[in-house]
């Protein structure tokens, strides 16, 4: 099992099954909360996006693909930016509402 | 050979494994902080930790041997950061299903961008099997990107709310699949050509709209979770394309949380998923408000603020339920008030909150809770329906199709069958409603014209308004 697909695959399938067991936990006055803050997290995307667009220039010999990929990884990284940290403060924001009879 | 200007030469080699192992505690912190969602009071704490996780990862990212220059970087977070933190701030928690819809959109785009960058970074020295796993990668990501904006504007009012059919509407979306199923195949094919995945791209921004835009608005809560699922499943894709495991498996965390949330609203509308994403390719709508039958003999008690003020404040237990039309009317502070002042009267007042109240899955909660209501004293629909029987006054305030019997009783109804909150079983029930106009579905309620109930008619705030100087003066 050396390759790369299949060990992802695993990770993948097993990564699902725990999502399903922690998040039908949530109970239904989190779900909005729920959905940004899982939502800030899919911005994860972001680590992928400082790869692509601060990699290396020789690494890639003779390949014209440099310019574009620096271009969309920029591009990449500010969408994924906004999300992530949207996400995080808006959910953060509504949680903070929440609160118990006696904290009032 | 240009190397890393964070990272030492020296310290170089031992990179990649603490670069694994910290990804190993971001995975974690983002599992742990999902799990302290599942108490109103460790959430705070919870998405705090998954944001301190996104640190760490982002961070770590950065030492990597390959990334040499940072100014794109640095002017792409601050860019990012500063829009993102503008709408989260000034947005109304009655927009929270745009906003997610946004950031589901850039999540999306940010996820296809990632899988295309990815072959532009390679310079198309790829196999086949990667080819693949970015086709995968950009078609998530792109049908996400053009889905949200659609469900954006279709929540916002841009675009029709109702179903927008054309002629050749399915020939056109199926064809549309079979042409990203064969440049899919044609790039992983030859994987140097660079065009496919271009086509691709385009094809699938295309059927993103086409996809959401023949959905109703009423069922935009279902189709934001879908999308929240697919951003999720575009990242993991990306994190196959990049082999990262940090990507693959906070992605999957969220296809997972989007996929229950879409079963749990399509449960609460008693629909399939299918019939909610195709429902309109096939008869076509029907429905219409016509549906009105002869009301002729059926009478309504009404009731005015005075009288609801007595009903309930020698009232042993009220129950409210709150839908949409409370937060259209702003009346959510209104509605606070008048639970508060009954308790102070030794009332016992919580409140019924069906699935689909709001606009989003537990939207109507949120709207609760920014008026202060106390979150202990929101209950859903499986905790409060045994609670009816023992109830003295429900008051029902901008809620309709989610109180009808019929979904129980009449097997003609087009809503039999969907799950609603029984308030016909409790002694007295008031509904706060602007006249006898049949709801949303154009259905009438039976509810209306039950005995034991009474209709408060007028503008919800108004109304509510009334009653608490009713109550005052008690």
């Amino acid at each position: 099992m050396t390759d790369p697909f299949l060990i992802n695959l695993f990770i993948f399938v097993l990564a699902c099954f725990v999502g399903f067991e922690v998040i039908s936990k949530v109970p239904t006055t989190l779900h909005t909360p729920l959905m940004s803050g899982a939502n800030a997290i899919s911005g994860i995307t972001i680590v992928g996006a400082l790869a692509v667009a601060g990699f290396a220039t020789d690494l890639i010999p003779g390949g014209q693909g440099e310019l574009w990929a620096t271009i969309l990884g920029f591009i990449a990284i500010i969408m994924a930016t906004i999300n992530v940290v949207g996400g995080f403060a808006v959910t953060d924001r509504m949680l903070e509402m929440f609160k118990k009879k006696d904290d009032q | 050979m240009n190397s890393n200007p964070l990272v030492p030469e020296m310290l170089a080699e031992y990179v990649p494994v603490i670069t694994e192992i910290l990804y190993l505690i971001a995975i974690s912190m983002f599992i742990l902080g999902l799990k302290r969602l599942s108490s109103p009071a460790t959430a705070r704490s919870g998405n705090k930790m998954a944001a301190w996780a996104m640190l760490i990862g982002i961070v770590v990212t950065l030492f990597d041997q390959g990334i040499v220059s940072f100014e794109w970087i640095i002017a792409g977070i601050v860019i990012g950061s500063a829009i993102g933190i503008a709408l989260a701030k000034k947005v109304e928690m009655t927009a929270m299903p745009e906003l997610v819809a946004i950031f589901n959109g850039f999540g999306g785009g940010a996820s296809a961008v990632v899988a295309g960058g990815e072959y532009m970074r390679l310079s198309g020295v790829v196999g086949t099997g990667d080819s693949i796993t970015m086709a995968i990668g950009v078609l998530i990501g792109a049908v996400t990107f053009t889905g949200s904006f659609i469900a954006f504007g279709k929540l916002k009012g841009f675009v029709s709310g109702s179903p927008v059919m054309f002629p050749g509407i399915r020939v056109l979306t199926v064809g549309l699949f079979l042409v990203v199923l064969v440049e899919a195949v044609m790039f992983a094919m030859n994987s140097g050509d660079w065009l496919p995945l271009v086509v691709l791209a385009v094809v699938a921004l295309i059927l993103g709209i086409l996809l959401v835009i023949p959905i109703g608005g009423a069922d935009m809560p279902v189709v934001i979770s879908l999308l929240n699922s697919y951003s999720g499943l575009a990242a993991s894709a990306a994190g196959f394309v990049l082999n990262n495991s940090l990507l693959i498996v906070a992605g999957a965390l969220v296809g997972a949380s989007g996929l229950i949330l879409t079963n749990i609203m399509c449960v609460a509308m008693n629909r399939s998923l299918f019939n909610v994403l195709f429902g309109a390719f096939g008869a076509g709508e029907s429905a219409g408000p016509g549906s009105t039958e002869a009301t002729g003999d059926k009478t309504v008690r009404e009731a005015q603020a005075d009288d609801v003020a007595v009903m309930t404040a020698y009232a042993q237990r009220v129950i409210i339920v709150p839908g949409y039309g409370l937060a259209v009317a702003q009346a959510q502070h209104a509605c606070r008030e008048v639970g508060d002042m009954l308790e102070e009267k030794g009332v016992d007042v919580r409140y019924g909150i069906h699935p689909v109240a709001g606009r989003m899955p537990g939207h109507m909660n949120v709207l609760l809770a920014e008026a202060n209501v106390p979150y202990d004293k929101l209950f859903d629909m499986e905790e409060i329906n045994s609670e009816f029987s023992k109830t003295d006054v429900v008051l029902i305030i901008g809620a309709n199709d989610v109180v009808n019997p019929d979904a129980r009783e009449n097997e003609s109804s087009p809503i039999y069958g969907m799950p609603i909150l029984n308030v016909d079983e409790a002694k007295t029930t008031v509904v706060f409603k602007r006249s006898l106009n049949p709801g949303f579905a154009g259905i009438d309620n039976t509810l209306f014209y039950k005995e034991n109930n009474y209709m408060f008619f007028g503008d919800a705030k108004k109304s509510l308004t009334e009653l608490i100087s009713a109550i005052k003066t008690l």
